[in-house]
């Protein structure tokens, strides 16, 4: 690294240029990844947070994928789940969109019916056929709290308690009884018996045979993670923004290979004379590859560090931005493995460069 | 002898046939000896560096340095061989830009593995030794031609080759500069013990050197020099 610290300190404005693009690749890339976890959360925390390892759909039609949108399931489909060898316990979960009046203030809520006392549910005790429990979200945007009453699609309901900052589909959710959500949308089309509810959420043991399960119930099962692909506006909006992450990711990649292209063209000549004088290629290349991880790092950890106190600035705020370790380091881990990459095939050509063209006049 | 060439031929693709740059050369030089190689352009002198300095692997003959016969050497044993034994100074300064006088030579402790900073003193020592002790600080910019071809010669030095390969090192100084170089190669070769081969173009600056050495056509003589 002796010559590669020099050369960074010598050189400054190439390369406090290159860390400049390189902080704001990365910021942008620290902006981004905080932004698509926020928004995320707003989509799924609902589920993600269920105290559940499966989710039972209706068995869609041939050539239909799983959607919240479309599953309706019955009781029998839920109690054939709750009688399933190595289920340990079986759950209906309503879930649907709606309207929600408190007074002058209105606000789109998602209800999650559940069975009263439910486990699903934060304070699943306070839930009733007239009582609600609402989210934090929910209570803020609707301006109530314990006590309050809430209109939901024209009927009135008392709100038992505020718990948990849970949210579907970006909007906040309100628990109800199963009574309550049937009532509010009344569900239609499913097969083999009345409409109990949307999905059924399951906790399952090791040896459970879910296939059976489903084969017996009609139903398709997958673990809760995977269901989130059957919720379609997070599956669309994550495949967006991860792909513009990606895409960053590469640019960041690209713009650091060519930098030290271009860099290493430039200095051929240096590198010609320290072989001519007996460097062994692999101590330049090391120096090479010391200098990028320098510059990389540097950049990274600004950029990081700019993004975090952005987020940090915005947290709490109407702005959906999650700021944890995994949307702040991750990205910042990547862009220095990536960048690393970039310049490491670049810097490959210092092997070719032939020391003899130290000698003689050519310089 | 710490540089030995014996009936080493060279030979250069040139379209289809093969142009002979140095025809069964024989060249022994003793430590503590300035060997001076002159000629004409394209007489081969060049060539004759190249393959002392284990650039280039001649089509036949042996070449050893320092008691180490270069044949079927790896390239990475020849980069060590040309790291411990050979020093060559090259025709323009060749000194890196981010790099003072003093690191120009410390760098050589680095791709030595040693530590840089341990060899500053010894860099000191040979800058001093070529007249530039209150340059150490300076980068190239700041230096004059002389100053740097100074340098160029110190870090030459800087990890005791036994062997000291100089390249025309006068072609960018006026004579009496050139004289003044001429002069400090030939007192650190007899002080240091150096196996010294200088390739010049300038027969006017070889009055101070031990034997002559031309090369025409790739062919070479010796001749003792007129004093």
């Amino acid at each position: 690294m002796f010559v590669a610290w020099r050369d960074l300190t010598f050189a400054k404005g190439r390369f406090a240029l290159m860390g400049a693009v390189v902080v704001l690749i990365t910021l942008l890339v620290g902006l981004l990844s905080g932004l698509t976890a926020g928004l995320a959360r707003q989509n799924v925390s609902a589920v993600t947070g269920l105290p559940a390892d499966r989710i039972a759909f209706a068995a869609p039609a041939a050539g239909q994928d799983l959607s919240y949108a479309d599953s309706v399931v019955t009781e029998r489909q839920w109690r054939q789940w709750a009688n399933t060898p190595g289920v340990t316990r079986a759950e209906p979960l309503g879930i649907t969109t709606t309207r929600a009046n408190a007074g002058e203030r209105a606000a789109g809520v998602s209800v999650f019916g559940v069975l009263p006392g439910s486990s699903l549910a934060p304070a699943g005790d306070r839930i009733g056929d007239g009582t609600v429990v609402v989210s934090a979200a929910a209570a803020e945007g609707l301006g109530v709290a314990a006590g309050d009453s809430v209109t939901l699609a024209g009927r009135e309901l008392t709100v038992a308690a505020t718990r948990g900052d849970a949210s579907f589909s970006h909007t906040p959710v309100v628990w109800a009884s199963l009574a309550t959500w049937t009532s509010l949308a009344p569900p239609a089309g499913a097969r083999g018996g009345a409409p109990t509810a949307t999905v059924i959420a399951l906790d399952t043991a090791r040896d459970a045979d879910l296939a059976a399960g489903d084969r017996a119930a009609g139903t398709r099962t997958v673990t809760k993670d995977a269901s989130l692909a059957a919720i379609g506006s997070y599956t669309s909006e994550n495949g967006s923004l991860q792909l513009m992450r990606g895409f960053l990711f590469a640019i960041s990649a690209l713009v650091v290979g060519a930098f030290f292209t271009v860099w290493t063209i430039q200095r051929s000549g240096d590198v010609a004379v320290l072989k001519a004088l007996g460097a062994p290629t692999r101590r330049l290349l090391a120096d090479a590859l010391g200098q990028a991880l320098v510059l990389l790092t540097g950049g990274t950890l600004a950029g990081t560090a700019l993004a975090a106190a952005i987020g940090a600035a915005v947290s709490g705020s109407d702005i959906p931005f999650a700021l944890t370790p995994a949307t702040v380091l991750a990205p910042a881990a990547v862009t220095i493995v990536l960048g690393a990459l970039g310049a490491a095939l670049s810097i490959r050509r210092i092997t070719s460069v032939d020391p003899l063209t130290a000698l003689g006049s050519a310089r | 002898m710490s540089l030995e060439l014996t009936d080493v031929t060279l030979t250069y693709p040139d379209g289809d046939t093969r142009l002979t740059a140095l025809d069964r050369v024989t060249l022994d030089v003793p430590r503590g000896t300035v060997t001076a190689v002159v000629g004409p352009s394209g007489s081969g002198k060049s060539s004759l560096l190249a393959v002392a300095a284990t650039l280039v692997t001649p089509d036949s003959g042996t070449v050893t340095v320092d008691g180490t016969p270069t044949a079927g050497l790896s390239r990475s044993d020849l980069t060590e061989l040309r790291r411990r034994s050979i020093g060559i100074v090259f025709q323009q300064p060749n000194l890196l830009p981010a790099l003072t006088a003093a690191e120009q030579l410390q760098v050589m402790a680095g791709i030595d593995g040693r530590s840089p900073g341990r060899a500053r003193g010894r860099a000191l020592e040979l800058l001093d030794a070529v007249g530039l002790a209150g340059q150490a600080g300076r980068r190239p910019h700041q230096l004059s031609g002389g100053q740097r071809q100074r340098v160029n010669i110190a870090r030459a030095l800087m990890n005791d080759p036994t062997v000291l390969l100089v390249d025309e090192p006068t072609s960018a100084l006026d004579h009496e500069r050139g004289a003044a170089v001429m002069d400090l190669l030939t007192r650190l070769t007899h002080r240091r013990a150096t196996a010294t081969v200088l390739v010049t173009h300038d027969r006017a600056l070889l009055t101070s050197v031990d034997r002559i050495a031309e090369v025409r056509d790739g062919r070479l003589t010796l001749t003792a020099p007129a004093r």
